[in-house]
């Protein structure tokens, strides 16, 4: 049987000189009708360039096909060599025969049209449907990807929707044509992870209903164990591995695979988590949340100004001692990185208690930012920016300071004449590396590690969640590590507090809460989080929805009751 | 100066600088009165005579030499646009940074006061402020000085309040870095790239102002030579002597192309997309 | 509706302020009030006579209260009379006011028309020759003033088919609408050339952002082509920065063309204003700035209220 899809060979370059930058370099897959080939790697690999080479969509962002050949079998059962087709056959390739979403679902659709004229379009474009007849299979477009009141979502903007809706939205277009071939381009890593889940399930859904093919890129090869039939696994422009699901991962062949497989953090269910430094009973606290309230106006026009209030935070406590890392997880809207905020005093609290240690450091709590890129001025060489801490306590830019500087550097890892170059010499890990020493400039008890390792590559989230376990224990560092990666909480965790729509839900051990979670929220969370063990999982699809932090003015919610769930785990007791 | 070297490496940023060294290498030499000619002195048999070996650029109904007169405009010219743009990126630059850094109702008013001055277009407010000063090179100054604070203010607002909210001056407040370092290590030096571009971009604007209301008389005042007022006295002889027309006309054009080019060279330099982030 | 509002809330905040500017600025004039109304007949005005006058028109009283009678007359469309023409401020400057919104109309059509399609074209070829020939003539367009522009054509015309512009009175267009158009033509031209330049420059950049954005990919990632990309997904988005440019452009406009207006003898707001100031009008200086300044804000809510329809994010709120 002739497959669907054939590359042979494919060379893709970018720049003047396509030839001599080449960013993949000679691969070779196929695809057969009905089945799905994940493409693994991280950034740079080369996997969103294959595959956006596969539809041609690789000519507008300055790339080139430099060698090689693309075989699609069309609708009509004629074949295709994309690497030669002209503009106008493309046109008409891409829709009806190729698919396509995007990882950005924020900004993948257009702002200035409503969701349902984008869908229509893809009707009138591809299936000739114009006027009510577009409208109506729009709509039934939406109701495909369970979205509710989907009449009435026709007519909204894509801002007026939350991210998994407009991915949904995306999938809908895309069915819209009813393509022999989907290419999904990490069509999750912007979302959350219960709403990858859904996505996810309503992905492998649709591709049993319509009997596509479909390639899902992903940086993530726990994901792919859930819906892929065909692995490929590439690194630096080349396909080192390619196989079998089962076969690539019980037992892979290349190193990179297996470092993929075994140094990268995956999801254990709480059998990885930290045996060392577990809590000393009575230990004083170097910073205690009592209480915490952080509210924002929703100034909704200048009339309606004192209309209601957001929760972001309503009612969190919590402490932290010396030595040991409490994770706070949860998703976008939780409130875990205003509670961070609040602690550094970069927003006002509304109400509650936070007590910090006063001991060796002028300023005992210091933060590391998700983005290395956004948290360095890149106007200051490095020496200026490790020195800065110290002259804001009041230090002088001496020999001293210079030593300390020096030191430090080599403590993360980071050669010493670094101290004269700036910021954009450095690669994310190694800015992410920087802003650690920086942070440890004035010997601090606490750091807040904010989504700390969130925008490394994978394999440099391993190596720099090891720097942080040595400088804990070297330093007798607390950690407050907020992340909504439940991967690489396991890894760096002794306890972890679970928050959802501003409020604490469940705190405990690491280990028992990931192993043994209570509260519906923790479950449902943890059983979204893919893991390599799960293959061919059947996601249900889920649509609850986070409730809204927005309240009217003078609400206050009711008080929390919580109850033990055993040695150090409480849960967070549920109204229903 | 590693910016100055890729200007010169851009394709358009190499012609804009020759043109700007070429303009004031000639104003430097107008100014210490290097000129072929005394560019005031009236050579009365000599009255509109076309270009030739000994008036390059011809003469005008008084028999002045055209060539040597465009050599002190164009100082004059400069000097006002260069005096003009400083007096208005120093007042922008402070107003839209103070707006920017201390937001609220301090930007609420700091911000209305540059709307009310932007309502007015720049010739008119240059006409009000002639009213009020008198006509003359300091008049003009003042008057495109003024016209121009507002835009400063607002391209320096604009990517402060970006920078305001950016992670490394989030970062600076946990560390309890002072108010003073922090506008000028981490919003002022980041802001130099566009304040840089508007700058060049705005001489070209003063260029055209400045000659602008010289043109109407309201500028630099005769006999001292300007390039506006050349300009407007070539008008009524235009078919009879059209050299009196073209050569100032040329003059300024060229001014302000090249300090167009330079600065679109420099924007495409600094453009943060090709920058920020290095592939 | 959170930014309009907001606009519309601070409108008659800035009109405020241009008063008071426009106002004040005015007794900054050196030289005294009367002397300025009469000239140099003033000289002979004895002292009980200047006194009178300056009781009738209120300036013994202390400025504020004068501030605030001109204020009142201002809301019953009452700017003070003329010295020059001898007739009310208002009257003299509506007279003056269809030539030129007349002009700046028709700039701003020549504008849009040559600018966004060049400013498209050249957008699509980013870097190919026919791009550069756009890009050349934007620079020029944006480097060549007014007054050499307008100059050169007059020359040409004059040269070559030995006519010169119709000049001095203005002949409105409903009474003679060739000899209007004949008119109008050379300075719309004049003025559209540089205006066109700037629209053909931020429609080029703007096109050149939004053709790299995530939804134009999506675009054609589901079979459109390339003509819709462009001017179905691309080209509402680069309206704005187009939009906004324009608005001010015109909005200045409205304020009259000074130096195209001397060059080509047409009686406009720009001269008028121009003339008051010479004149030493001050009466007709006050309205007319007062009144160009009204139509730029007054331009500049439209561009607001263009603003929401063109973007929903802005006429919905929200992110």
């Amino acid at each position: 049987m002739t497959p669907l899809l054939s590359v042979k060979d494919l060379h893709v370059g970018f720049g003047r000189d396509p030839k001599a930058n080449e960013v993949v370099k000679g691969v070779s897959f196929d695809l057969a009708a009905g089945e799905t080939l994940a493409i693994v790697g991280e950034s740079g690999s080369g996997k969103s360039v294959t595959a956006l080479s596969i539809n041609r969509l690789v000519d507008f962002g300055g790339g080139r096909i430099t060698g090689g050949r693309i075989t699609l079998q069309r609708g009509d059962g004629s074949m295709l060599d994309v690497t030669k087709a002209d503009e106008s056959a493309l046109v008409r390739v891409r829709g009806s025969d190729i698919g396509m979403i995007f990882q950005e679902p924020m900004t993948s659709l257009n702002p200035v049209h409503t969701v349902g004229a984008q869908i229509e379009e893809a009707f009138k474009l591809n299936r000739g449907l114009t006027g009510s007849a577009a409208t109506r299979a729009a709509k039934e477009a939406l109701e495909r990807v369970r979205i509710p009141d989907s009449a009435q979502r026709l007519k909204y903007y894509p801002h007026q929707l939350s991210g998994g809706m407009r991915q949904r939205v995306m999938i809908a277009m895309v069915i819209a044509s009813n393509p022999r071939l989907l290419i999904a381009d990490e069509p999750t890593t912007a979302l959350d992870v219960t709403v990858q889940a859904q996505i996810m399930a309503l992905l492998a859904e649709l591709r049993g209903e319509l009997g596509m093919s479909m390639i899902f890129i992903t940086h993530d090869i726990g994901l792919v164990a859930g819906i892929a039939d065909q692995i490929m696994v590439m690194q630096n422009g080349v396909a080192v591995e390619q196989g079998a699901l089962d076969a690539v991962l019980d037992n892979p062949q290349h190193d990179y695979t297996r470092h993929l497989l075994k140094a990268v953090p995956h999801f254990n269910g709480g059998r990885a988590v930290r045996s060392d430094g577990s809590r000393v009973a009575g230990a004083a606290p170097v910073v205690r949340v009592d209480n915490l309230v952080v509210r924002f106006p929703a100034a909704k026009g200048l009339f309606a100004r004192a209309a209601g209030a957001v929760h972001a935070v309503d009612g969190v406590s919590f402490d932290l001692v010396p030595g040991e890392t409490l994770a706070i997880v949860g998703e976008s809207g939780s409130g875990k990185s205003t509670t961070a905020r609040a602690i550094l005093g970069l927003v006002g609290t509304t109400r509650g208690r936070i007590d910090r240690a006063s001991g060796r450091s002028p300023r005992p709590v210091q933060m590391v930012f998700q983005d290395p890129f956004a948290s360095l001025n890149p106007r200051l060489n490095v020496e200026s920016l490790l020195a800065e801490p110290a002259i804001a306590a009041g230090q002088r830019r001496d020999a001293k300071l210079r030593e300390r500087m020096a030191f430090l550097l080599a403590r993360v890892g980071l050669p010493d004449d670094a101290l004269t170059r700036f910021p954009h010499q450095f690669s994310g890990g190694q800015r992410q590396r920087l802003c650690i020493a920086r942070a440890l400039m004035l010997n601090p008890e606490v750091v807040v590690l904010d989504e700390a390792v969130s925008a490394l590559d994978v394999s440099v989230q391993a190596r720099v969640l090891d720097l942080l376990i040595d400088l804990q224990r070297e330093f007798g560092l607390a950690y407050l590590f907020i992340s909504h990666d439940m991967a690489v909480v396991e890894r760096i965790a002794h306890r972890i507090a679970v928050m959802y729509a501003g409020q604490l839900v469940e705190i405990g051990t690491a280990a028992s809460v990931l192993s043994d979670p209570q509260h519906s929220y923790t479950k449902r969370l943890i059983a979204a989080v893919p893991a390599i063990e799960r293959r061919k999982q059947v996601f249900t699809v889920d649509a609850t929805q986070v409730p809204s932090l927005v309240r009217p003015k003078g609400y206050e919610p009711q008080p929390s009751r919580w109850r033990e769930a055993g040695p150090d785990h409480r849960v967070r007791l549920e109204t229903v | 100066m590693g910016l100055l070297r890729a200007v010169l490496r851009h394709p358009s940023g190499r012609i804009g600088a020759a043109i700007i060294l070429l303009f004031l290498v000639v104003a430097a030499l107008g100014a210490i009165g290097l000129t072929p000619h005394d560019p005031l002195k009236q050579y009365v048999i000599d009255r509109l005579k076309p270009p030739s070996g000994t008036y390059w650029f011809g003469t005008d109904l008084l028999g002045r030499d055209t060539f040597s007169r465009l050599m002190l405009g164009i100082g004059e010219s400069f000097l006002v646009a260069f005096a003009s743009v400083a007096v208005a990126a120093t007042a922008g630059t402070v107003i839209g940074l103070f707006a920017a850094w201390w937001g609220h109702l301090w930007d609420g008013i700091l911000m209305r006061i540059m709307d009310v001055l932007l309502a007015f277009p720049a010739i008119l407010l240059a006409l009000l402020i002639v009213a009020i000063e008198g006509p003359g090179v300091a008049t003009s100054i003042t008057a495109i000085g003024i016209v121009y604070t507002p835009i400063f203010a607002r391209v320096v607002r604009a990517p402060a309040l970006a920078l305001k909210g950016r992670e490394f001056v989030e970062a600076a407040r946990t560390f309890g870095s002072s108010q003073p370092y922090i506008l000028s290590r981490h919003l002022l030096l980041n802001l130099v790239a566009p304040l840089t571009v508007q700058i060049t971009l705005a001489l070209a604007w003063a260029l055209l102002t400045e000659s602008g209301l010289s043109f109407l008389g309201l500028g630099t005042q005769p006999p001292a030579p300007s390039l506006g007022v050349m300009l407007a006295e070539s008008k009524s002889m235009m078919t009879r002597a059209p050299w009196l027309m073209v050569f100032p006309g040329l003059t300024i054009m060229l001014a302000i192309l090249g300090f167009n080019l330079f600065g679109d060279a420099l924007r495409d330099i600094l453009d943060p997309r090709t920058q920020e982030r290095p592939a | 509706m959170n930014y309009l509002l907001q606009r519309l809330l601070t409108f008659p905040l800035v009109l405020l302020g241009v008063s008071l500017l426009v106002f004040f600025a005015i007794r900054l004039v050196p030289g005294d009030a009367i002397i300025a109304m009469l000239g140099t007949e003033a000289g002979l005005l004895t002292d009980a006579q200047r006194a009178s006058l300056a009781a009738y028109f209120g300036l013994d009283q202390p400025v504020v209260v004068q501030y605030g009678r001109w204020l009142a007359g201002l809301f019953q469309g009452n700017l003070g009379i003329s010295t020059t023409y001898g007739k009310p401020v208002l009257e003299v400057i509506i007279a003056r006011f269809p030539l030129t919104i007349e002009l700046a109309l028709l700039s701003m059509v020549i504008a849009l028309a040559v600018g966004v399609p060049a400013g498209v074209f050249a957008a699509t070829r980013n870097n190919r020759p026919s791009d550069l020939v756009v890009r050349l003539f934007a620079m020029l367009g944006q480097s060549t003033p007014s007054f050499v522009f307008g100059l050169v054509l007059i020359y040409l015309l004059s040269v070559n088919f030995h006519v010169l512009p119709a000049m001095g009175s203005f002949t409105p267009l409903f009474v003679d609408p060739l000899g209007n158009l004949a008119q109008m033509i050379l300075p719309s031209i004049t003025l559209g050339f540089a205006f066109a330049a700037a629209v053909t420059r931020i429609s080029r950049s703007a096109m050149l952002d939004v053709l790299s954005d995530d939804y134009v990919r999506t675009a054609r990632s589901k079979g459109a082509s390339q003509r819709d990309v462009v001017w179905k997904h691309a080209l509402p988005n680069a309206l704005i920065p187009v939009v906004t440019l324009s608005g001010v452009e015109f909005g200045y406009l409205l304020g009259g063309a000074v130096i195209v207006e001397q060059i080509y003898a047409l009686p406009g707001l720009g001269r008028l204003t121009l003339d008051a100031i010479s004149q030493r009008d001050y009466a007709l200086v006050q309205g007319a700035v007062l009144f160009i300044a009204f139509n730029f804000l007054v331009v500049n809510l439209l561009v607001d209220l263009a603003y929401a329809a063109l973007d929903p994010r802005i006429r919905l709120g929200g992110r």
